[in-house]
Parts: structure tokens; sequence; C-alpha cells
């Protein structure tokens, strides 16, 4: 392969190298280079997605950008980066995420400024060498690594019950993992390589497909999270600093679905489709019973954090109901909109929830107790009407209203699931209420009605950084909303050929169309 | 979109726009004057735009076009397109749209002078008129759907929008969620017409109904459901959300907490009539689906007879109105039901125009009272405010149906119209709307006796300071009184009788359906239809409410107390609002947190996390201490442990 510019390597390394520099300036008497530093390095980090985007060829399904070189000869393993339609999109998804976290922190983190940089530049730098790994121990690597800056950030700038929940989310995330692992090396010793793309299509029986199935959904949905594996998620966003709850609820929950995308749909389609009635069950539970949950919560950033477990339903619920609609409808062709439904429901959940995490971290900032508690606040929006009509945008788009992100993969996946049975989509269709209810419900206890804290009252409105910051998630909101087209562009190719993966063979043959006569 | 119409009807629907985004973003740096000086100039442009259109598509008879925009996102074959499509109907709608609007945009400079959010709310009413444009000029279900939620957005960002008020934010956050329930229906609707039409495209759609016709769908198994019948049942269950049926009406009283102006703007000429035009707009489904159009007769019915008896017994000038907007709304969806589309969007075009003109009268009152909307304050306010007392009249008798005001030949169609249908639930839904013609004047002059006549109850402080508003409130008042007197008289022949009808081929009856055809027969013109409504029983009725409402509120306000204690228990009824609120308070809003709170605090925290996750670290830390006993550090327990385990190996080994 002729040399070309590893631009993989340089997204992946630069946040990494640069989280060292910013560590070198050292204690917080060099505050404010260690700030420079960091928001430089995450601009250029950004502005390397330009080439990125540009270069990447949307009408091949073939892994881009590939970079490979041996790393331990003796296990045949790879350095090996490549990015197909859903992963560039998760890389870029991930450094815009990362210049708002780091923008963001400048303003409001006081403490330790440099050594809370390099964790955020390092596990940048990590969620983006997850989406680019295409060797299963590569792979691994960085998707262990990153939990270790994101345990420091809550363990170390978190609030009051931080360590229970930093250990709980280790613990939690890293039980999965293992069994994540004990199934790559099964796969290893069938294959004799780690390189993924191997795997797919082996000819394994129904039966080892289910374990493996199995061990990665519980690393996989423990990410998601899906019901019941989603207790940590509520203590860890609530204990974790704002920059963290953003980089957790934007990125972090993506990796789970994308593990489904990447290993369990491809690996074992024959034990995807054999369990998907199973998953769609438990997406379902999610939107419901979650979103239940979410209205009673009496925590912002818990109640973000439970409507963060039912958007994320939408998306695994997009990933398993392929099977039922092409057994169905029979034809590929309308399983498309499902698995769109389901990436796209991603990248909006990250604009959604990323800004309102922001927005709760900037609002408790400013009270001295940094209570988060909606009783506390009332009234915002005297204080502070730019910030709540920016919230106001953002809370729509939480409650899936047309023209915002949020709408486009909620919308993708209720028409797909009304193809797999009238009753799923009437379940996915109640998040229509229930995302209204807890969402706005929240928004006019926090920002509506007369001031009741009188310490709310002298809240200053968001500065310039706040400003800029909120404005590009609000570009990214409207964008997704009233033009997603882009987006699809990039993932058709992909999406097809995930699908033709992903489908046992014969599947949309042998279906009668008996149901929808 | 080469097509310089669509052209035209795109840059008619974002005038509006460009006014919000400059008033929402720019209007404090502007300020005040700037802000209503483009706004206003900017809808009124749209409107003199919009008469070309009506010329074109109306008088030159135009046939119908298309348009794409943009392609919105693309999944499978399926495209989703942001396009228009202008025909007969859309470009009624756009005229009623734009028309209402100037008129409340240019109230709203005196309405909302003192206002510290002035801007802000000029930005939400040209917001609203935006997305309601979206809504009629929509060629597919999923632009509809944009409008659809546009709309209810504004209204309950203007609900809501004196955000100090608690009332007002509970207003705005109910209209919401009710309207979110029947946005579940809609949404489904529209999942079912994609996955049976594999289109969106209203065109695309209705010519396949033949093929799907015949299909169905299994909700539950062995229980089949005819698929058209299933997605018109959908689809009217989101019109019920927007155009406030029986049972979920129970937000538009709420949503009176808004300033005036948007009253008449969202919740009574426009907004709330979405449903009706969309129902209209998908006539060649629901065509299809005699039970739904049962349904909707007896929805339309409940509505229009019960809900208008709610308003006998309002106090609050605005809720009575509101609760008659209800009613009549009840009144077009009946219309619907007795597939007189026709006849809907002509009631649905007067009674815009005049109880738009109600709402701002109200508003007029409202201002000169300081804010005061209770009747009981008020009375013999006539004297001072001879303008707001005539226009309010003119609106009163054109509600009423007193002939030759506009309210008169549209509901008189109706009601003629549900009397031809054969459909189950027509004759129900006929004696309903044939009541309501006695009730709609009792309660409206109730209001304008207790408002304009009698004693005055003012209060000692706001006596002096009564006054007529300035022009600005009363040009639109003026302007929308005209339309009231004359529409109807003006458009019964071309919108009902004429072949083709002014709608023309936007809405399709099949011809058993067809009452309107019935009526044509023996239609004799309107004046002469305006002579004669002596023959008729409605009118008799409608004259008998003015004379009831005159004796019991003006001339003898003593039998009201009378009747009010022979029917204590009608009486408690009607001020409980049938006990919808109550129900819906019980049973869904607290049952929702009930239930939440125990999924959260018995499943998640105390089951999921207390004994799963906590239990299991707890078990691993009891297992750690019990092991930890073993480790005694004498060498003869571990020789003797030793020794067991060689024995018990050895045992095995013999006897395995």
């Amino acid at each position: 392969m002729a040399w070309q510019f590893p631009l993989l390597s340089l997204l992946i390394w630069l946040p990494i190298v640069g989280a060292v520099c910013v560590l070198l300036t050292g204690s917080d008497k060099h505050a404010g280079t260690a700030r420079g530093i960091a928001i430089l390095v995450a601009i250029a980090n950004l502005l390397l997605c330009i080439p990125l985007y540009l270069g990447f060829d949307v009408t091949s399904y073939a892994m881009q950008f590939q970079e490979e070189h041996l790393w331990i000869r003796a296990y045949q393993t790879h350095y090996a980066l490549g990015v197909d339609g859903i992963s560039v999109l998760m890389v870029i998804l991930t450094n815009f995420t990362g210049l708002l976290v780091v923008l963001a922190s400048s303003q409001t983190i006081k403490l330790r400024v440099a050594q809370y940089m390099a964790a955020f530049l390092t596990m940048q730098g990590m969620i983006v060498g997850v989406f680019c790994a295409m060797d299963a121990v590569l792979f691994y690597v960085f998707w262990e690594g990153m939990l270790i800056p994101m345990y420091l950030s809550i363990g170390m700038w978190g609030s009051a019950n931080r360590s229970y929940a930093s250990i709980k989310f280790f613990l939690f995330t890293f039980f999965g993992s293992i069994l994540m692992l004990i199934a790559l090396l099964y796969l290893y010793n069938q294959t004799g390589t780690f390189r993924i793309q191997e795997y797919y299509g082996l000819p394994l029986s129904l039966h080892v497909q289910k374990y493996l199935f199995f061990a990665f959904l519980l690393a996989f949905a423990v990410k998601v999270p899906m019901w019941p594996l989603h207790t940590w998620l509520p203590d860890a966003h609530t204990e974790a600093p704002a920059g963290g709850s953003v980089i957790l609820a934007a990125l972090m929950l993506k990796l789970g679905v994308y593990g489904f995308l990447r290993f369990s749909m491809p690996i074992t389609p024959l034990a995807c489709m054999r369990l998907a009635d199973f998953m769609i069950g438990m997406s379902l539970i999610a939107i419901v019973y979650v979103g239940l949950i979410a209205i009673v919560q009496k925590d912002m950033k818990k109640l973000i954090a439970y409507s963060s477990v039912a958007h994320m339903g939408f998306s695994t619920l997009g990933c398993f109901m392929v099977y039922d609609i092409i057994r169905r409808m029979g034809s590929f062709q309308d399983a498309y909109m499902s698995l769109e439904g389901a990436v796209i429901q991603m990248i909006a959940h990250a604009f959604g929830s990323g800004a309102m995490f922001l927005g709760i971290g900037l609002m408790a900032d400013r009270l001295a107790n940094h209570s988060r508690l909606i009783k506390s606040y009332g009234g915002v929006a005297h204080s502070m009407p730019v910030f709540a009509a920016f919230f106001m945008l953002f809370a729509l788009s939480n409650v899936g209203l047309p023209g915002t992100a949020g709408f486009v993969g909620e919308f993708m996946v209720i028409m797909s699931a009304f193809q797999t049975h009238f009753w799923v989509a009437t379940m996915a269709a109640l998040t229509l209420v229930l995302g209204a209810s807890y969402t706005l419900w929240m928004y006019k206890r926090v920002f509506l009605g007369p001031v009741t804290n009188a310490a709310v009252a002298t809240f200053k409105d968001i500065n310039v950084i706040e400003r800029i910051n909120y404005i590009l998630l609000a570009a990214g909101v409207f964008f997704v909303g009233l033009y997603p087209l882009p987006i699809i562009n990039v993932l058709r190719v992909t999406i097809g050929h995930l699908l033709l993966q992903s489908i046992p063979t014969g599947l949309a043959m042998n279906v009668p169309m008996g149901w929808a006569a | 979109m080469d097509q310089p119409l669509i052209l035209l009807a795109t840059i008619i629907m974002l005038l509006p726009l460009l006014g919000a985004i400059t008033a929402g973003l720019f209007g404090h740096r502007i300020g005040r004057n700037a802000t209503h000086c483009i706004t206003v100039s900017l809808v009124a442009m749209a409107f003199v735009l919009s008469m070309y259109l009506v010329k074109v598509m109306l008088l030159d008879a135009h046939p119908a076009i298309e348009g794409t925009l943009y392609t919105w996102a693309t999944a499978g074959s399926v495209q989703f397109d942001v396009a228009l499509l202008l025909d007969r109907l859309s470009t009624v709608m756009l005229f009623v749209v734009l028309f209402i609007s100037l008129a409340v945009h240019i109230y709203t400079i005196g309405y909302m002078a003192d206002d510290p959010g002035y801007q802000r709310f000029f930005s939400y009413v040209s917001l609203f008129t935006f997305a309601m444009l979206v809504l009629v000029l929509a060629n597919n279900f999923l632009l509809l759907f944009f409008g659809w939620e546009g709309v209810g957005l504004v209204s309950y960002l203007l609900i809501g929008f004196w955000f100090n008020k608690e009332s007002a934010n509970q207003g705005s956050l109910k209209a919401f969620l009710v309207n979110r329930v029947g946005d579940i229906g809609f949404l489904l609707a529209i999942a079912a017409v994609l996955m049976f039409f594999g289109t969106l495209n209203y065109h695309a759609v209705f010519t396949q109904v033949p093929q799907v016709v015949s299909r169905s769908l299994a909700l539950f198994p062995n229980y089949d459901v005819p698929v058209i019948a299933l997605i018109c049942f959908l689809l009217f269950i989101g019109a019920m959300g927007k155009s406030a049926q029986v049972p979920l009406h129970v937000w538009l009283p709420e949503s009176m907490e808004g300033p005036t102006p948007i009253s008449a703007l969202i919740h009574a000429a426009t907004m709330v009539t979405a449903g009706i035009y969309m129902v209209a707009r998908m006539s060649p489904l629901f065509e299809y689906a005699p039970a739904v159009l049962s349904m909707i007769l007896v929805i339309g019915g409940t509505t229009a007879f019960f809900l208008g008896l709610v308003a006998l017994v309002q106090f609050d000038i605005k809720r009575v109105i509101a609760y008659s907007t209800i009613s009549q709304l009840g009144y077009m969806a009946v219309a619907l039901g007795a597939s007189a589309y026709d006849a809907a969007i002509f009631h649905l075009m007067t009674h815009a125009f005049f109880k738009a003109l109600l709402f701002l009268s109200a508003g007029s009152v409202i201002i000169a009272m300081h804010h005061e909307q209770d009747m009981r304050k008020m009375g013999g306010l006539a004297v001072h405010l001879p303008v707001t007392y005539l226009t309010f009249v003119i609106g009163g008798l054109a509600l009423s149906a007193i002939p030759p005001f506009s309210g008169f030949f549209s509901k008189d169609a109706i009601i003629d119209a549900v009397h031809l249908s054969t459909l189950p639930g027509a004759h129900y839904a006929y004696y309903c709307v044939l009541f309501g013609a006695f009730i709609t004047p009792l309660y409206t002059f109730r209001a304008l006796f207790l408002t304009f006549h009698t004693r005055s109850r003012v209060e000692a402080k706001l006596r002096g300071h009564i006054h007529e508003s300035p022009w600005v409130i009363l040009i639109p008042l003026v302007a929308l009184a005209i339309p009231s007197v004359f529409m109807g008289q003006m458009l019964i022949g071309p919108m009902l009788f004429a072949q083709p009808s002014l709608l023309g081929d936007s809405v399709f009856v099949l011809p058993e359906h067809n009452v309107l055809a019935q009526m044509a027969r023996s239609y004799v013109g309107a004046s002469k239809m305006a002579l004669d409504a002596g023959m008729h029983l409605t009118f008799w009725f409608a004259m008998a409410g003015i004379v009831m409402a005159w004796m019991f509120i003006a001339a003898h306000p003593q039998w009201t107390e009378v009747l009010k204690r022979r029917f204590h228990w009608v009486y408690a009824l009607l001020v409980r609002k049938f006990g919808f609120d109550d129900f819906n308070h019980t049973v869904f809003v607290k049952g929702t947190v009930e239930l939440g709170d125990v999924c959260y605090e018995v499943s998640d925290v105390k089951l999921i996390d207390g004994v799963c996750v906590n239990g299991s670290g707890q078990a691993i830390g009891w297992l750690a201490r019990t092991v930890r006993y073993v480790q005694t550090g004498y060498l003869y327990h571990y020789a003797l442990s030793m020794v067991i385990g060689v024995l018990v190996f050895l045992l095995w080994f013999i006897w395995g």
C-alpha cells in the first residue's frame, strides 16, 4: 500500500499528545496556558475532520483512510485503523463534542485545570480510537483505556457522592467488557486473526452465536445503557462534572450502539435475528418505563440521564427491528430507515442532551451550593433570558419537535416500528407524551414562574464563550433537524452493506407476506 | 422549483419567518417601533402577494401544482421532500390565515403596547404565521406534521407568554401535552400511510386508495381492521387534539391565559381549525372509512352541544368565547362527518372572521377595563366603548347565525347537510347541532348583555378611566367586521353549490355521501335564503336564544338565580365542566406521577440498585469476610484441610 497521510492516527494521537503537553504546564499557576493549549488542540482536531469528511467516499462501503502496522507478531495483532460511513460520523461528532467540552470547562473548572483538560483530551483521543479501530485488540485497548480518564474525572472533579458513583461506573462497564474480551478471544481462536472484518460471515452455529451474542450484549448493553443495566448512568451523571456528563451522554453511550452495529449484528446475525424480539422488548421498556421514571426525578441531571436511557432505547430499537421489518415487508429497502434512524438518533441525542448537561452545569455553577435540584430554581428565565431561549431549543430537541435534531431519529424509528407491529409503534410513540412531560415540566419548574430563590435573581446571563458553545450546538440541532440528507448520504451505502452482512441469508426470501395482507 | 407560482408561495411562506427571526434575534437592538414596522410590513407583503394567488388559483381556476423545495431525507426507496402544493383549498386557507394574521399583527401594536416582551411577542406571532402557512401549503404528510407541530409549539410559547403567571405556565404545558396525545395518533397514521402506500405525498397516496381499500391489518391475533379505517381513525385522533374535540378539548379553555391577540389568531381562527383542514384535505381517505365518519359525527355533535352548555356558566369573557369556539369546531367536525367538506371549510372561514372579531373586541374591552376579564365586574360598557360594542354585536349576530350575517349561511348549511346524511350517528349529530343553534345565541348574548348592557358593576377606582381603544385596535376590528357581515352571502353559492365549487377537486366526496349535491337542488340563492330564514326551525331557535338571554340577564336577572337553585345539579355539572378536568387530573396526571414513582422507588432504587447491584457488592464482601476465617495462619489447620482434601479425592477416585 502506498504511503498516505495518517489522518486517523493524527486524530487519535493529537489530543493525547496534547494532553501530555497540557499536563506539563503543571499546577494551577499556569491554568491559562493549560486552557489555551487544550482549546487549540481541540480546534485543530475539529479542523482535521474537514479533510476527513471531504475525503470520504460516500459511494463505497469499504473501510477508508486505512492504516495498518503489525503490532504484536506472535498474536497477529495489528495497529489497524479505518472508518466507514457510521464511524466517520461518530469521529466528527466526537471531535465536535470534544471542543464543546473543552470550551465549557475552560469557564467552569478552576481547580487542577491542567489535569482536567488532559483527562478530557485523552478521553477524546481514545474515543476516536474506538471508532477507528479495525483490530479487536486495539479496539479493546481503547475501549477500556477511555474508562480511566472518565473514572478519574468523576472521582476527582465530581460532587458529593462521587466515589460511589465512580466505582459503580467502573465496575459496571468493566464487568461487561470482560465478557466481550472472552468473546473476542474465542473468535481469535476460530480464525487466527484479530481483524474484526474477518469475523463477519463466519459460519458459526446458532448455539455458539447465542453465547457470543450475550457476551457482546453485556458489554454493549451496559454502555447504551439498556434496562436493567442502566442504574450506573444516573449516578455517574449526577456526580460527574458537567464536561464528564456531556462526554458520557454525547459519546460514551453511543459506543454501545456502535458495538451492536460493528460486532453483534454482522458477527452473530442468526442470534440477533432469533433474539430480536427480546431486544425490541428491552428497548420498549427503556422508552416507556424509563420515561415514566424520568418524570418523577427531582434532580435535573438525573432527569436528563434517565431521558438519555429512553432516547437510546430508540437507537437499540432501530437496530434490532430490521429483522422483523424484512420478514414482514419482504424487502431490504424498508429496513434502511430503521438503521438510519438509529444512527441519527445517536447524533441528535448528543446535541440535545449534551447541551442540556452543559446548561445544568452552568446553572449549578452560578448557585453557591451547586445544587442540581429542580426546586432550588424557578424563574431562571427572568435573569438569564438568552440562556433560557437556548435551553428551550435543546429541550424541544429532546422532546423531538420537527425541525430539531431530536425529531429525525424518533420519526424514522417510529415509522419503521409500525412495520414490525402496530403495538410496537404505539409503545414507541408514547414517548411523544412522556418526553414532552418530563422535559417541559422540568423546564417549567426551573425557568418559568416567579423567582423563588433569591440567588437565582442575581444570575448573570451566559457569557461569550458559553454563547459560542450554544450557537455551535444550536447550529447542529437545526442542521440535523432541517437537512439531515448530507448525513444520510454518508450513511446510505454503509448501512446497505451492513444490512447485507447482518441479515441471515434467505430471510428475505422464505418469509411469506402474510402479516400485511 | 421551476414554476413561478410555487416560488411565489415559497416567498409568501418565508416572509413571516424572516419577520420572526428579525424580531426574535435583533428585536432589542432595533427597538419596538422598528420591530412592529418590519413584522407588520412583511406579513402585509405576504398578504398582498397571496391576493395574486387567490386571483390565479380561484378566479382563473389554475389547476393544482406541486413543487419540491429540497429533499429532506431518504430511506431506502422512500424519499421525504419539503414540497408545496398549491391548489384551491390551500389558497383559501392561505388567504384566511394571512388576513387574520395581518389584522392581529396590527392589533398587537395597540394591545401589547406596554408589555416588556413586545418584540418577543411579535417574533412568536410571525413564527406562528410561518408554521401555519407550512401546514396549509404542504404537499405531504411529513411537512404537514412539521407545520402541525410548529403551530403547536408557538401556541405553547404564547399561552405561556406571561411566564411569571403560574396559571399561564400550567395552561401552556397542558395544551402541549394534550396536543401531543393527539399527535401520537397522527404520527401512527403517518406510519401506516408510509407502510401501505410507500409514500407520504398526498397525491400519490390518494391515487393508490383503490388498491389499498381492501387491505387490512391485524391489531390483535385474529382481529383485523381495514387499513383505511385505521388510518382515518388515527388521523382524527390527531385532529381531535388540535381542533379541541371531546375528550381532548380540555386544553383550549386554559389557552385563554395567553394574551388576547393570540387567542383570536391561534385559538379561534387558524390553529384550532388545522384539524378540520386536515380531515378535509384527507377527504379521499375519509370517504372510504364510513365508520370513522360516523365517529366524527358523534364526537362533533357532542362537542357542539355539550361544550356549548358549559359556556353558559362562565364568567370570564374570554372563556365564554373559548367554549363557543370548541362548540363551533364541533359544528365543523359534524360537517366533515356528513361528508360536507365544503361546508366545513366554509364555516371554518366565516368562523375565523367573526370569532377573531369577537376575541379582539373582547380584548378591546379587557384593555379598557385594565385587564379585568370577569364579566361580573363589567356592565353598561356600551356607552363607553361604542365601536367595540358595535363590532361585538356584529360578531355575536354572526356567531348566533342570524341572517344575513355570515355565520347564518355556513351554520345553516351544516345543519341541513347533517339532516340529509344517512350515516349511523347522523341523527344524533343533527339534534345536537339543532339544539346547539339555540344554545349559541344564549351564551353569546348573555356575555353581550353582561358586558355592555345591564347596570354597571365596574369597580369604583376604574369608573372614570374607561375609554375607547386607540385606532390600531379599532381598525382591525372594522376590517374583520366587514367580512363577518357579508362573507357568507357572497360565498355560499360559489363554495357549496356551484359546479365546480370554490374548492373544486381539492376535496373528494363519494356520490352516495354527497349531501351538498342534494341541497343544491333546492338552493334558491343567498338573499332568498336569508329572507326565507323564518321558515326554518333553526332561525326561531336562534331568536329564542337571544330573547331568553335578554330575559334572564337584562330584564329579570333574578330569574337566573331561581333557575340555578331549581336545577342546581345541572349547574354544578356545568361549573365542573362535566368533570373532564378532575378526571384527567386524578387519573392521568396523578396516575402517571404515581406510576413513575413506583417504577423509580420500587423497581429502580430498591430492586435493581438495592438488591441486584449493591446486593451483589455486599455478597462479594460477605464472601470475602467468610473466606477470610479459613486463613488462620496455623500450620495444623492447613495440614488438616490438606488431609481432608486428599481423603475426599481418594474416595471420589475409588467410588467415582
